[in-house]
């Protein structure tokens, strides 16, 4: 009986000290992340983009008279840059780096009839801000699977209207949004756990705050679809990861 | 005595640990249709049964919205709107805001009602506890009802009396939150936007025609139309305005539309004595209301104020 109960107060305590071990872990500081830059291009000819017929909202159409606008299905910019694409991390995340969330508020606007900028990228849980610039009545319509948990909702945004603020509540890449007055007006919602980054006219982007690690970094284009890579990223510093798209 | 604590405690966290797993295991099952067999519905003082709903769906139900209530039914095929699916529970006919749940009552209310302009014909021959039973059915469909809650419902004020100002006001309200981009400017669901309508799933859908009918899609009382702007309505493009409309302004705005549908309402006798004309998208809104300052929407050219408007495309 002695035996037994000595056993299993030794049972009680390493239980015990695993729990403490486990919850009280020594906490990565801000200081020791590193980051993950580099650019992401488009290898061959852009494909033409048509251009947008907005004369039934006159309003839309004098916007543009001097910039004709055109689908952002695939957006080049300077040295073959590929604007638009997001990347985040895949694999290989702490959990304790996942759950922490940025405290910046992506704003998404509506402007010119169209959505600026064409994609925004968040963490899940992270609040996003729809506005309107414009003098015309958008509705504004994202459609998320809802087997996901993130919920479709549509809601409408005429002059003046009040900003939406917003978060969604699962990682989904991608949820289209769209407007239903103007059809033409397609953007995207990337939801992700953990840091992300989106790149620029040139294409490039830096993903910060990123403990160190060895990760698989992916990368999303709406028309191109989605590549990965692995990249090891020491503390304090930076760790490259440049993709190339094939134009289709 | 201390050993028999120490026994006791370890009795306790073998016990502990056993329910906890059983409790993980349940979780699991919860997403298993088989599992959420045992869902409920309560209308009123009426509770539901998915159970007793199950025969009832697979006599009067599958056939459009299917075996696995994903509304591809055999019948779905020849249907135009095409029945609802319920696995993603997303519903038009709501109290509750957009993006949320309906309540069971909104459910009931549907099966009741149909759907105006849709295959779904009003199932008043069943009885009040079939449709009941038929809503816990309908939700044990999607995962939805059991990781969420319905929506709380929107608080809809008392109807103000019916004025020629406020019909006035609801028509101005109709063109600066431009309506008429999809339901035209004569309310005919003709307007500009109109051809292009996509519902959530890219089908091609019809905007509201208000002379149709004195009905509406989800009920036939002003309180119902109300609803319809203040809720969206879920899956369709119509939004929810809840973000952009007062109280008093919905209900100004029921009052203009009741002048368009075909009955011979109050309001439509003081739109006629009024000389109400449709709007006209290019005339510029009366002072009160913030002005679009874009000038391709108000061009200076015209002047007239909109009561007084001779657009002949009524």
């Amino acid at each position: 009986m002695k035996a037994q109960l000595k056993i299993a107060a030794m049972l009680v305590t390493l239980l015990l000290v695993a729990t403490v071990a486990l919850t009280h872990a020594p906490k990565v500081t801000a200081s020791a992340n590193g980051k993950i830059t580099g650019t992401v291009k488009l290898d061959g000819t852009p494909p033409h983009m048509k251009g947008i017929d907005m004369s039934k909202d006159p309003y839309c159409a004098k916007y543009h008279a001097n910039s004709p606008a055109q689908l952002e299905l695939v957006v080049v910019g300077k040295n073959s840059g590929l604007e638009n694409v997001v990347l985040y991390i895949s694999q290989g995340l702490p959990a304790e780096a996942a759950a922490q969330k940025p405290s910046t508020v992506p704003v998404f606007d509506q402007k010119g009839c169209m959505y600026t900028p064409h994609v925004i990228a968040m963490d899940v849980g992270q609040d996003y801000k729809v506005t309107t610039s414009d003098q015309t009545a958008h509705n504004i319509h994202p459609e998320p699977d809802p087997t996901t948990g993130n919920i479709p909702w549509n809601r409408s945004q005429p002059p003046g209207a009040q900003p939406i603020v917003l978060n969604w509540k699962a990682p989904e890449v991608a949820i289209p949004v769209k407007c239903n007055i103007h059809p033409w007006m397609h953007g995207y919602h990337v939801v992700v756990k953990g840091p992300y980054a989106v790149t620029d006219d040139s294409g490039s982007f830096t993903i910060e705050n990123v403990p160190p690690g060895s990760y698989t970094v992916t990368s999303w284009q709406e028309t191109y679809g989605t590549q990965t890579q692995k990249v090891t990223v020491a503390a304090g510093q930076s760790a490259s990861a440049n993709f190339t798209y094939k134009a289709k | 005595m201390r050993t028999r604590m120490i026994q006791y405690r370890l009795i306790l966290s073998v016990v502990a640990v056993l329910v906890l797993g059983i409790a993980g295991r349940a979780q699991q099952t919860e997403f298993s249709e088989q599992h959420r067999l045992n869902m409920e519905s309560h209308v009123g003082n009426m509770t539901g049964h998915a159970t007793t709903g199950a025969p009832i769906y697979k006599r009067f139900c599958i056939g459009c919205h299917g075996e696995l209530g994903d509304g591809a039914g055999e019948n779905a095929q020849w249907i135009d709107p095409k029945p609802r699916n319920f696995t993603i529970a997303i519903f038009r006919c709501r109290s509750t805001p957009t993006g949320t749940l309906p309540t069971d009552t909104d459910l009931y209310d549907t099966v009741g009602r149909g759907m105006l302009n849709s295959n779904m014909p009003p199932w008043r021959p069943l009885q009040d506890q079939d449709r009941v039973d038929l809503v816990a059915y309908v939700k044990h469909f999607s995962p939805r009802w059991v990781t969420e809650k319905p929506g709380t419902p929107i608080v809809i004020p008392p109807e103000p009396p019916v004025t020629a100002d406020r019909i006035k006001a609801g028509r101005v309200l109709f063109q600066k939150l431009e309506c008429w981009k999809c339901h035209g400017v004569t309310g005919r669901g003709n307007g500009p936007s109109a051809p292009t309508l996509t519902d959530d799933e890219n089908r091609p859908i019809l905007p509201f025609n208000f002379h149709d009918s004195q009905r509406f899609k989800c009920g036939s009382t002003d309180a119902a139309m109300y609803k319809d702007f203040m809720t969206g309505l879920d899956g369709s493009p119509m939004p929810s305005f809840a973000d952009n409309v007062k109280p008093d302004e919905a209900w100004e705005l029921v009052m203009y539309l009741r002048t368009l549908q075909p009955d011979n309402t109050l309001e439509k006798q003081i739109a006629k004595q009024l000389g109400l004309t449709p709007i006209d998208p290019n005339e510029p809104l009366p002072d009160n209301s913030p002005a679009p300052s874009a000038p391709a929407q108000q061009p200076s050219a015209n002047p007239a104020s909109p009561t007084k408007s001779n657009n002949s495309g009524y």
